[in-house]
């Protein structure tokens, strides 16, 4: 392994993708096609829980199959907000953040004792009580899930035209990966990615493995945490399906097919996924069957993920 | 007699039906290079194992500067000040010689918290010097921007040292250090680990009886498991015991 090295030519090219998705709400309203507003919003929150669970598994090398449970409780705590009056995402976000971390810390205090597929299935294992909890949540909607009955503000602005939302969510996904490619560099990351890579030796050179490990697993969990109160703002729903296990998997694959332990692999990913769904769907129903086979053609063809093909990891 | 740096009390582990350890009781003095030697399959590695906190004994305790460490982690006893190096070379090949030694000053606690988030370490200038003077102990001070992977078998070896070394050890447990390298590098490695001597207090496992006989102040003889015997080179030497389950077919 190598640490992280981002390429030369990555930092102008993502300052220059910060410019142009900056005008876009313009852009798209100039060409009439407002309603493709809503789906850049959406891609920049998988985006953006795309990105934390990178961080997770990328990063921190630990297969989660459960980090829908933070997404899902972050969209919760968003709607439980609302509905007890709380309706400013500065206050609201951080709280949503707190919890899904919060839970993140529990889950990964207990899981992170286990290793390779005993991980993948306790945190599947913790998903899924998550998931059954909140379909049995009567005062929460249950099944049906909790609705806003309308988004919140920021900072007194409302969010409530789809422009703003876009703005809000670039805000969050531009921080986080801001964070994300600073950490890369910094003494945490260097030591998680080692972590990553021989967990023994880090631990013969007097680190504490599994408290790295831990505070990853719940930074990761709180960055799904504000993915899922900005998708609870968007949709005006939270609901058990964000937290089931399905939802684990399709961050998982957009995670696989954008590139592990690539700082912009979860943000590929998530472009391709959601791109691919949207596009295909006009078609067939069955889109599934396209997706199945792309991630065959990565798996095979470019293991290392769609991100790997332009960006160096090592220097 | 001053009290003993390590010391290790009827220390016993079974693996299955197999007894590794028996009631071995060693004792390393503060400053002595302390060689343990025996057969293969004699619990050696187990033994290290056990003090540097890979595995944890069924019985017995061990004592490190006067404290009981027998439930401390490895990484708690790294920090207590005892460092390891490995029978299979085991640095991270894919970085650089100076970012292995460096990760290793990172990960000691005067050198600061590694929960940092921000900073970039590229900045780290004290870091990164202190890890090439680690580099220049081993004799690695021209190879500190190649790729660990890349070096040779006795250039990795001497790094191992190097990183056990950035942890600022008491103790250096050193399993094997001349394990597959060729004459000349070994000759190298006991001139290295003679330099290091003066500084730090080494418990040395190694086959290679001419390195062991020139490095050891004390030497400890384990068969099956079982501690027959400790002494000067000489008395191991002359040991009628030693020499029948273990040194006759060498001397």
């Amino acid at each position: 392994m190598a640490f992280y090295r981002p390429a030369a030519w990555q930092k102008p090219l993502s300052l220059a993708l910060l410019c142009a998705l900056l005008a876009l709400p313009t852009g798209l309203e100039a060409l009439g096609q407002e309603f493709y507003i809503g789906f850049a919003t959406r891609v920049l929150i998988f985006a953006l829980a795309a990105t934390s669970l990178n961080l997770v598994l990328g990063f921190g090398g630990m297969v989660s199959l459960g980090h829908a449970a933070f997404f899902g409780t972050g969209a919760y705590v968003a709607a439980i907000c609302q509905q007890a009056g709380i309706a400013e995402a500065l206050l609201a976000f951080p709280l949503a953040m707190a919890a899904a971390g919060l839970l993140a810390l529990a889950v990964g205090a207990i899981s992170l004792r286990t290793r390779g597929v005993y991980f993948i299935m306790i945190t599947l294992a913790f998903a899924q009580m998550a998931y059954y909890l909140f379909v049995s949540a009567r005062a929460w909607g249950g099944d049906d899930g909790l609705s806003l009955s309308r988004r919140m503000t920021l900072a007194g602005f409302s969010l409530a035209s789809d422009t703003a939302l876009f703005f809000a969510a670039l805000a969050a996904l531009a921080a986080t990966m801001l964070l994300f490619g600073r950490l890369a560099d910094a003494r945490f990351g260097r030591a998680l990615q080692a972590i990553r890579e021989n967990e023994t030796r880090m631990e013969a050179l007097g680190y504490p493995v599994f408290r790295y490990r831990l505070v990853a697993f719940a930074l990761g969990g709180a960055l799904a945490g504000l993915a899922g109160a900005l998708l609870a703002n968007q949709t005006g729903l939270a609901s058990p399906g964000l937290l089931q296990w399905t939802q684990s998997g399709t961050l998982l694959v957009m995670v696989i097919i954008g590139g592990v332990g690539y700082l912009y692999g979860g943000i590929v990913g998530a472009v391709v996924l959601l791109m691919l769904e949207e596009t295909l769907v006009g078609f067939t129903e069955h889109w599934h069957i396209v997706l199945g086979l792309l991630l065959l053609g990565v798996v095979l063809f470019a293991p290392k993920g769609v991100a790997a093909l332009f960006g160096k990891r090592h220097g | 007699m001053a009290e003993a740096l390590l010391e290790v009390r009827r220390l016993a582990r079974r693996f299955a039906a197999v007894d590794a350890l028996k009631d071995v009781n060693l004792a390393v003095e503060s400053g002595e290079v302390h060689a343990l030697i025996g057969p293969n399959g004699a619990g050696k590695t187990t033994f290290i194992h056990h003090v540097s906190g890979a595995l944890r004994p069924d019985s017995g305790s061990v004592h490190f500067a006067g404290r009981d460490v027998t439930r401390l982690a490895m990484h708690q006893r790294v920090a207590a000040g005892m460092a390891r190096s490995w029978q299979i070379t085991n640095v991270f090949r894919g970085l650089s010689a100076l970012d292995n030694v460096a990760l290793a000053v990172q990960g000691r606690a005067d050198s600061g918290s590694s929960f940092r988030f921000w900073r970039p370490v590229k900045g780290e200038t004290a870091m990164f010097d202190a890890a090439q003077g680690y580099l220049e102990q081993v004799g690695l001070q021209r190879k500190a921007d190649a790729v660990a992977g890349n070096l040779s078998h006795g250039e990795q070896r001497a790094l191992e040292l190097a990183m056990a070394l950035a942890t600022k050890p008491q103790l250096l447990l050193l399993d094997e250090p001349m394990a597959g390298t060729g004459p000349e590098e070994s000759a190298r490695m006991v001139e290295l680990i003679e330099h290091l001597a003066r500084h730090v207090t080494i418990l040395l496992v190694e086959h290679d009886m001419d390195a062991v006989f020139r490095l050891a102040d004390r030497i400890s003889v384990l068969v099956n498991g079982e501690l027959v015997c400790t002494g000067t080179p000489e008395e191991v030497k002359n040991d009628a015991g030693v020499r029948r389950a273990y040194l006759g077919d060498h001397l």
